[in-house]
């Protein structure tokens, strides 16, 4: 960074600096997210409506966690990843695109094309240990907080800041 | 169009972006770091204020800066003083886009809105979050500094009238989250933060967020296209329009917005699903309607303030006879002064008579008496049934003229193709008040099945 020449991107006032979230069904996963240094989500129980888990899985280390909302640890997450987090990788993939959570995660993936399944082979194959920093309810909150976006009406003052906010054809 | 001002040198442009850029460049490393660059960027920027009104102000703020003891009303007098400069800016620019358009301007520019507010305890948090960047620097962001900005942004968002802040703040702060730690970042989007960042600052301060009516608006409103601005978290669409007054003084140029915060799961057509029902004008400037305005409000910047109760539905109006007819008269309103930046610049134009050509990247380029403009085909929603190929095939366009990275560029609302020796219109916004297009109607049921989820998850968890 010193004073030579900025590229287009960087004296651009619309650069676009991360893209759109891919649209992809919400029924399974209801949330995902890469926040906090973790992929972290929500996954709908497969058998009860009223129940959610909240999954995760560190970056770097891999360190998993799988709980109820209500603290419950999940029977499958006991010495690897459940079905809930290979669900939470799959639809992470799906909705920013595999190369965004592939280094997010900092993970360390086979040549070719990367789908959900190869990347949690990828990390399960380092034998990743159980995350001990039960972060469960701050995902649960961040999640609430994501929902409660629905809750605010639109307004039909102008909003000018959004000028710098164009949308973008690019995919994640 | 004189579209060879397009390529003529604004006077004074260069010397005013080295300013900006100088002190941008400052906040990549953060305002009270040793800056290695001699004068240091906030000492650039004051001087080319000298013999402004903000000239004194600036100078002590650069100095404090340089002297490692800045607080935060000194970083606001340096966001107003990059503010000021960009909006000279603005007007050199839109000046230029104005002679080379044709387009006269209305009136002087809007007052300022008196500080009459007390500064609210949300807009000091969002002052001293703001603040905690500039010290840092764009190179010393982490999660813990930039998650500082969530419960400012939740506890904002259910006021309306802090929703401009809110809107900012949110999409602002996700960029920065996306690029922690800044330490490992090898390139920062250095005049954008700044801007954000700038903006951010002057929206904390009392007032500064309000753009009161001025008056009432009565007579026929034609559209002309539909300009859609989204982050992951809050989505805005913009109609513009020309409003032909009742009492028959000169048409003018207006808009209409309508925004409403979303989660980033909502996308494509579910944006127009929220925005819909609370703009009766999407669904006609889709269907290539006019409507009848009684007494809607309008501010000084010739954007209505929308209801429904003051609109009715209108004869049919065809946008590319509106731009081509009632367009070149439509006098346009002055942009209120702390608007004024280069990003804000959209001037509607119609435009015939280019060749249109698509290089290897993709990027399209209208080659207009010789000059060459860049499209920004970017910018088109991917929601609606214009694509980069229908403008590159298109023979007439709709655009809005906008400048950006030093370049004046067209952002396409709707082009005219010719298929089979039949002309036909193509509009981004087609889709905004529903559709009957296969493509669209996937994207309608993918995007009602996605809101479903989520409320039924937002009625089952929130509020229990």
């Amino acid at each position: 960074m010193g004073d030579g020449t900025l590229s287009d991107w960087e004296r651009s006032s619309t650069a676009r600096v991360i893209p759109p979230a891919r649209s992809r069904k919400l029924a399974k996963v209801p949330f995902v997210e890469l926040a906090d240094g973790r992929l972290q989500g929500v996954v709908s129980s497969g058998s009860d409506i009223g129940r959610v888990y909240v999954s995760s899985v560190a970056a770097g280390s891999y360190a998993f966690a799988c709980s109820t909302n209500n603290n419950r640890p999940c029977g499958g997450a006991r010495g690897s990843f459940c079905n809930h987090i290979g669900a939470l990788i799959n639809e992470s993939v799906l909705q920013y695109g595999a190369e965004r959570v592939v280094r997010y995660l900092k993970a360390e993936v086979p040549e070719g094309e990367v789908d959900g399944a190869v990347l949690a082979s990828a990390m399960r194959s380092t034998r990743p240990q159980m995350d001990e920093t039960k972060a469960a309810a701050s995902v649960f909150s961040r999640f609430l907080r994501h929902l409660a976006y629905l809750e605010h009406g639109p307004v039909t003052a102008p909003l000018p800041e959004m000028h710098f906010f164009p949308p973008t054809r690019a995919v994640a | 169009m004189r579209a060879d001002l397009f390529a003529e040198p604004v006077e004074g442009l260069d010397e005013a972006l080295a300013a900006v850029d100088a002190f941008d460049h400052a906040l990549v490393a953060g305002l009270l770091r040793a800056q290695a660059a001699e004068p240091a960027g906030p000492t650039v920027l004051a001087q080319a204020l000298a013999g402004t009104p903000l000239a004194g102000r600036v100078a002590e703020a650069a100095g404090k800066a340089a002297a490692g003891a800045a607080g935060e009303d000194h970083f606001v007098a340096l966001a107003a003083g990059r503010t000021a400069l960009l909006g000279s800016v603005h007007d050199a620019l839109l000046t230029r886009i104005e002679e080379a358009v044709g387009r006269s301007r209305g009136g002087e520019a809007a007052p300022v809105a008196s500080a009459g507010r007390p500064a609210a305890n949300l807009l000091t948090a969002a002052r001293a979050w703001l603040s905690d960047l500039a010290r840092c620097g764009w190179q010393g962001i982490d999660h813990e500094v930039v998650s500082g900005a969530a419960e400012v942004v939740s506890a904002m968002l259910p006021d309306p009238s802090l929703r401009r802040l809110a809107a900012l703040l949110d999409g602002f702060a996700a960029e920065l989250a996306a690029s922690c730690p800044g330490a490992s970042a090898e390139r920062f989007p250095v005049r954008r933060w700044a801007d954000l960042w700038s903006r951010g600052m002057l929206l904390t301060l009392p007032g500064a967020a309000v753009a009161p009516v001025a008056g009432t608006a009565d007579g026929r409103l034609l559209p002309l296209g539909i300009d859609v601005q989204e982050h992951a978290t809050a989505a805005q669409a913009q109609v513009h329009a020309v409003l032909e007054p009742a009492d028959g003084s000169a048409p003018r140029l207006v808009r209409a917005s309508v925004s409403v915060p979303k989660p980033d799961t909502v996308v494509g057509a579910g944006i127009w699903q929220l925005l819909r029902p609370h703009l009766s004008l999407l669904a006609a400037a889709g269907e290539g309607r006019s409507m009848q305005l009684t007494g809607m409000p309008v501010t000084a910047e010739g954007d209505l303030v929308w209801s429904d109760d003051h609109a009715r539905p209108g004869e049919p109006a065809e946008a590319f006879a509106t731009a081509r007819v009632a367009l070149p008269s439509a006098v346009a309103a002055a942009t209120a002064p702390l608007d004024r930046h280069p990003a804000r610049i959209a001037v509607p134009v119609f435009l015939e008579g280019y060749t249109a050509r698509t290089d290897d990247d993709g990027a399209v380029t209208f080659t207009i008496a010789g000059l060459e403009l860049p499209v920004d085909t970017d910018r088109i929603p991917a929601a609606g049934p214009l694509t980069p190929e229908s403008v590159a095939r298109s023979s007439a366009c709709i655009a809005l003229v906008r400048w950006d990275a030093g370049t004046f560029g067209v952002q396409p609302l709707a082009v005219e193709t010719t298929v089979r020796k039949k002309v036909t219109a193509v509009h981004a916004g087609a889709w905004a008040g529903g559709t009957a297009d296969k493509a669209g109607v996937r994207a309608e049921k993918a995007a009602t099945d996605a809101a479903k989820v989520l409320s039924e998850r937002a009625g089952r968890l929130l509020r229990k």
